[in-house]
């Protein structure tokens, strides 16, 4: 039996990298879109019923693609990008994709969740869209935002995890390698034990973080 | 012809699709410069609507309204904005924002207008000191009472130096003592900074104790307006009769007193 110790460390850090940069792209992406489908909804600070479509329209669209099909269909996309399209860089592009929709639904519940009656406040403060947005929205729903990241984190684990699956490397790859095709039992339970940890301490982190900057 | 209000509302009217009857039909309104005057009626008497149209939170269908001898009903949004800061507003709910300490809250409008940071700074110590909170400027306002919460909205909404202040039921679900806080804050702001008062409530009590001038509003129409002490004393409205018989106050005779007294704490 070989010893698989090295191949997991390099399939955990190949995950981790995954997430971490799809990660930071998806919030960016997600704040922005998020942002602007909360301010232009009915109950926003801009309404506006075309923009709230076509934003929604796009991320339901997005989010309605499985994320097995959407790596596929996003081959050429991610070869044009990274120049290939096997291997961790190239799992990022379609992570990215797949991740942004979400993010951007889950910001906008988490922004549309501070109470209107404060946004209405700020507005007779003499608060442009754009100020209610970063000196109101955001800081008020830091919690709530929070907590999306933490379950969207948990999504990009999961989403990295099918990734390995078409050559995407990390621990989805290495379990399907190994357990699957060399029926190496052990290291597909080892695999799903360090997913489980990994999702485990992200969810207590975020929870944790939540909690403290909660001033309500 | 309405230079000397501080708020001047002419036939104010606001329809709501799908009612029959308009929430306000021609309303008019003055708040001379430097008093305090209450909007009274009962539940669906047409006064939030009034607060949010007056705000500009709501656009009229009809009529002018002038905050400080500037028409209101006619500005774009950009030159609103930079209006604003003309009126303050404390709302029933106070609305204070949660993630900001007591300072930050009061620098709230301010940084919205983008007045210079040092300029902010002293301003905000300065209202912070005259509404006896300064001790409180690094407290969240979860961890205030109500009636130090209120002092917040209220350091808040005077921190641009507005002409004029809208109060949303400043005095409602208030113990005794902070309503009676709350009422002598408001004198100490008209008497001594200058600033007009528009109170929008159901709270006879306050009204009575503090007010220069009312309206009773029901149905969406004035039905009686003019100085507190004759409107309340000689009502000439049965709408005004049945608000001071339902009101949980005392009667109008104990409510005079109580206007005196108040007036003799804020001035003196």
């Amino acid at each position: 039996m070989t010893n698989v110790t090295p191949a997991l460390l390099a399939a955990t850090l190949e995950t981790l990298i995954m997430v971490a940069v799809s990660l930071s792209f998806c919030v960016v992406f997600g704040l922005t879109l998020g942002a602007w489908l909360a301010i232009s909804s009915p109950q926003g600070i801009a309404p506006s019923r075309s923009v709230h479509q076509l934003l929604a329209a796009f991320a339901n669209i997005s989010r309605s693609i499985p994320f097995l099909v959407l790596i596929v269909l996003l081959l050429p996309f991610t070869r044009f990008l990274v120049g290939t399209s096997i291997g961790t860089a190239a799992a990022i592009v379609p992570l990215i994709v797949g991740g942004t929709p979400y993010a951007a639904r889950l910001v906008e519940a988490a922004l549309l969740d501070v109470d209107p009656g404060l946004i209405q406040a700020v507005v007779t403060l003499g608060a442009s869209p754009a100020q209610a947005v970063w000196k109101v929205y955001f800081p008020e729903a830091i919690p709530g935002l929070i907590r999306a990241f933490t379950v969207l984190a948990i999504t990009m684990i999961n989403f990295s995890a099918m990734a390995g699956a078409v050559g995407g490397g990390g621990l989805g790859d290495l379990a399907i390698r190994y357990g699957y095709q060399r029926f190496r039992l052990d290291v597909l339970v080892l695999c799903c034990v360090i997913l489980i940890v990994l999702v485990q301490a992200i969810q207590f982190g975020g929870n944790s973080l939540a909690r403290r900057l909660d001033r309500r | 012809m309405h230079d000397t209000s501080a708020i001047s509302v002419s036939g104010l009217t606001r329809r709501f699709a799908g009612t029959s009857a308009a929430a306000l039909d021609g309303v008019d309104l003055e708040v001379a410069t430097g008093t305090i005057h209450g909007v009274l009626g009962l539940s669906g008497a047409g006064k939030s609507t009034l607060l949010r149209c007056i705000a500009r939170l709501e656009r009229p269908d009809a009529g002018e309204i002038r905050i400080a001898g500037s028409d209101w009903t006619s500005l774009s949004d950009a030159e609103l904005r930079r209006e604003r800061g003309k009126m303050g507003i404390v709302f029933q709910q106070l609305h204070l924002l949660a993630s900001r300490t007591v300072a930050a809250n009061v620098a709230l409008p301010l940084e919205l207008h983008g007045t210079p940071r040092l300029a902010i700074v002293s301003r905000v110590a300065e209202l912070l000191e005259w509404f006896g909170i300064a001790d409180k400027a690094m407290q969240f306002p979860a961890q205030l009472s109500g009636g130090q919460r209120q002092r917040v909205a209220l350091a808040r909404a005077l921190a641009t130096a507005p002409r004029v202040l809208l109060a949303d039921e400043p005095t409602s679900a208030l113990d005794p003592e902070t309503r009676a806080s709350v009422l002598n804050t408001l004198n100490r702001i008209r008497d001594r900074l200058g600033v007009s008062v528009l109170i929008i409530t159901h709270d006879l009590r306050s009204t009575a104790g503090i007010c220069d001038s009312v309206t009773i509003l029901d149905a969406g129409r004035v039905v009686e307006t003019g100085p507190a002490f004759q409107v309340l004393r000689h009502p000439s409205n049965d709408v005004t009769r049945r608000l001071l018989a339902y009101t949980e106050s005392p009667s109008v005779k104990e409510a005079i007193p109580q206007h005196l007294h108040f007036e003799e704490v804020a001035r003196p």
